[in-house]
């Protein structure tokens, strides 16, 4: 548990010609939860594609086991689950088509009856076999949220995953977080709802103005 | 190599550029002077094509520039994606435009030059299709380019559209060659060698002088451009700020 | 890998399916295109018969290109492409099959509605079936070289218009030996330089334009 098993050194980010960050560094290891603060525009989600691979850093190194992510992308992929802004579903597709791809590209053995009860566990029992674009924006973030639970990745990255849930769900949704960090899963995430662990370890990143760590 | 990584960085180089400039600007002027003189008045009238050949001496050289640029503005484009150095990209934007104004003369001077010659401004011949065409890689390089908003985007997309069509160019070569011979029917004979052949020593050496007046006057440009867009890109760096406030005072 | 390969093939075949109506459109496009052209140089059956390879060729890169924005655009608006490119696969291969499923909805139409055009222009047996090859071998060309397009213009204003710019000089080659091919047979040449010189096209095609359409898609998504 003490290993790092994600560093980041000296990461610089622009967007733009507008420097967001430069100088971050901070490490976490397994059975950890990073909880990024920070106003709008200060680059968080720009923070968390770049560690995902999306964005390309200005400067720093993004190091996985070691070694640099990019020398390694198939099998940090593996190890990766994000979930940004988009739901990233196809709209046209059911809730079980979509999550249905997404388990066959990562190469794990989903069968039918585990997304069912992904979807079942996300309350969406009924919408299995309903196209996405029918749901509520609520719903569809909770199809996409059933990922967490099909995927055996050990880096979660989601950025603002409560957004339009409604009480219940954001519950369960720090439940499934909860249980991923107590099994030595790690989680890095964006939001305004205060998220407490009980086991594992939970660690702030202020970003804006100036950049702290504590 | 390790001079030229020092370069690498816009903050060096700006300077160097502008003297670089400088320098290559008045070569430029003064091998163009030579040239054009050459070419008027020392290169003999040609037996054949008459006092018309002369419009020789500017396309040739800029037919010539204008598929050399864009070779170097596919390297420049790959430097720049193997080494993520910001300069590499910012060479090869700054000599598009240069690029697509050789072509361009090329394709006009060369319907200039074809109206007397083969009665028509325009034929489908091979090479005029080609350099047709390597106009609108130009313009498509630039357009990418200006569509974009971010500028490292920018940079890397047209990049990479740079290096895609180097690796098209010859494709695209052959294949309208080709196409030529098997079209081409007996009515335009469009023989290469009626000058060439038939070229003196002076009109090879003011070919010369002209083509070296247009490579220095492409790098000068190139270098001006380059100037201009590194204070864009860097004008919130330090050390602009401060060429900024010198200039002011 | 393979298994990859199928699933976005059937994921975006899947997609086609439930939007049928953007599949005929392309094939409509290409007929119309097509019957413009007798309206506009007038009904003589020579000069069409002479014509009909060059005109099918070029309606086929139309309707082609006509398709290359929605490749991309669709799986980048709702955020799924950012995913495609967190799964553990090479992206070029995801690529792939998204070109392929690409082909199979706007390319083989073409194909398959091409002899039938053929026909209103005055082309006969051998011709018939040569355009039908050339098409069957220079459609996934151009299915393949649109995609670095429709990549590099993901999410830019105006990108229809630019993707055209970018993609039609590359196109040239496929046209010139594709038209060529038919005009060839259709004089009584062989043929079989330039189908061998398509593949080749084809062959080289696809071994880079995934891999360049792939660094597109991490440029453009960024």
């Amino acid at each position: 548990m003490d290993k790092a098993l994600l560093e980041i050194r000296a990461l610089e980010c622009v967007r733009g010609d507008k420097q967001l960050f430069s100088e971050l560094s901070f490490s976490l290891e397994a059975g950890s939860l990073l909880h990024v603060h920070g106003p709008n525009g200060s680059g968080k989600t720009t923070l968390l594609r770049a560690i995902a691979g999306l964005v390309l850093q200005e400067c720093g190194e993004i190091r996985w086991n070691g070694e640099l992510v990019t020398q390694q992308q198939d099998e940090f992929n593996r190890e990766l689950l994000y979930l940004g802004h988009h739901y990233g579903l196809k709209f046209e597709l059911t809730g079980y088509e979509n999550l249905k791809v997404f388990a066959n590209l990562s190469g794990s053995e989903t069968s039918e009856h585990e997304v069912e009860a992904a979807l079942t566990r996300f309350g969406l029992a009924h919408c299995v076999e309903l196209p996405v674009k029918v749901l509520s924006q609520g719903q569809k973030r909770r199809v996409a949220l059933a990922r967490l639970l099909l995927q055996p990745s050990k880096l979660w990255i989601l950025d603002e995953p409560f957004v339009a849930l409604d009480v219940a769900a954001v519950e369960l949704l720090l439940e499934v977080i909860r249980t991923h960090v107590a099994s030595g899963g790690m989680v890095i995430l964006t939001t305004h709802q205060e998220v407490a662990v009980e086991v594992g370890s939970l660690q702030h990143l202020h970003l804006g103005s100036s950049v702290r760590q504590h | 190599m390790f001079n030229l990584f020092k370069f690498a960085s816009p903050a060096t180089f700006y300077p160097l550029a502008g003297r670089l400039a400088m320098g290559f600007g008045i070569a430029s002027a003064i091998l163009l002077a030579i040239g054009l003189y050459m070419s008027f008045f020392v290169a003999p009238t040609d037996y054949k094509q008459g006092e018309g050949y002369r419009i020789m001496f500017i396309h040739v050289p800029a037919a010539w520039m204008s598929m050399l640029i864009y070779v170097v503005m596919a390297c420049w484009a790959a430097a720049g994606m193997i080494w993520h150095t910001r300069l590499s990209s910012m060479m090869a934007s700054s000599l598009a435009p240069t690029g697509a104004m050789f072509t361009f003369i090329a394709l006009w001077t060369g319907a200039l030059w074809g109206k007397p010659m083969w009665g028509a401004w325009w034929v489908w011949d091979a090479r005029l299709t080609s350099e047709l065409i390597l106009l609108f890689l130009y313009i498509g390089f630039m357009a990418l380019e200006s569509a974009i908003d971010d500028p490292r985007r920018a940079a890397r997309a047209s990049g990479l559209l740079a290096l895609v069509g180097v690796v098209n160019v010859p494709i695209i070569y052959y294949s309208v060659q080709w196409w030529n011979t098997l079209h081409q029917g007996s009515s335009i004979k469009i023989v290469d060698g009626g000058v060439e052949s038939s070229m003196s020593e002076i009109m090879v050496w003011t070919l010369l002088v002209m083509t070296f007046a247009c490579w220095f006057y492409t790098i000068a440009v190139a270098l001006c451009r380059v100037r201009s867009i590194i204070l864009e890109r860097e004008a919130n760096t330090s050390w602009v700020k401060e060429l900024l406030q010198g200039a002011k005072s | 890998m393979l298994a990859a390969l199928r699933c976005m093939v059937i994921r975006d075949l899947t997609l086609a399916m439930r939007h049928r109506s953007d599949v005929l459109t392309t094939v409509f496009f290409f007929i119309i295109v097509v019957s413009l052209f007798p309206l506009g140089v007038g009904p003589d059956a020579q000069l069409l018969k002479e014509m009909a390879a060059g005109v099918v060729w070029v309606a086929a890169l139309l309707a082609s290109m006509l398709s290359l924005t929605r490749l991309f655009a669709d799986d980048f608006n709702d955020g799924t492409l950012e995913q495609l490119l967190l799964v553990p696969q090479p992206l070029a291969l995801i690529v792939l099959g998204k070109v392929l499923a690409h082909w199979i909805i706007s390319g083989l139409p073409l194909v398959l509605m091409s002899p039938l055009l053929g026909l209103q222009f005055g082309l006969e047996g051998d011709e018939l079936i040569m355009l039908m090859v050339t098409l069957l071998i220079g459609t996934p060309v151009l299915s393949l070289l649109g995609a670095i397009g429709a990549a590099l213009t993901l999410g830019l204003r105006g990108g229809g218009v630019l993707v055209s710019l970018l993609v039609l000089p590359l196109y040239i080659p496929v046209l010139i030996f594709g038209a060529g091919a038919v005009t060839a047979s259709a004089a009584g040449m062989g043929a079989d330089g330039h189908l061998s010189l398509m593949g080749a096209i084809l062959l080289l095609a696809l071994a880079l334009a995934p891999w360049a359409s792939a660094a597109a898609l991490r440029i453009s998504v960024e």
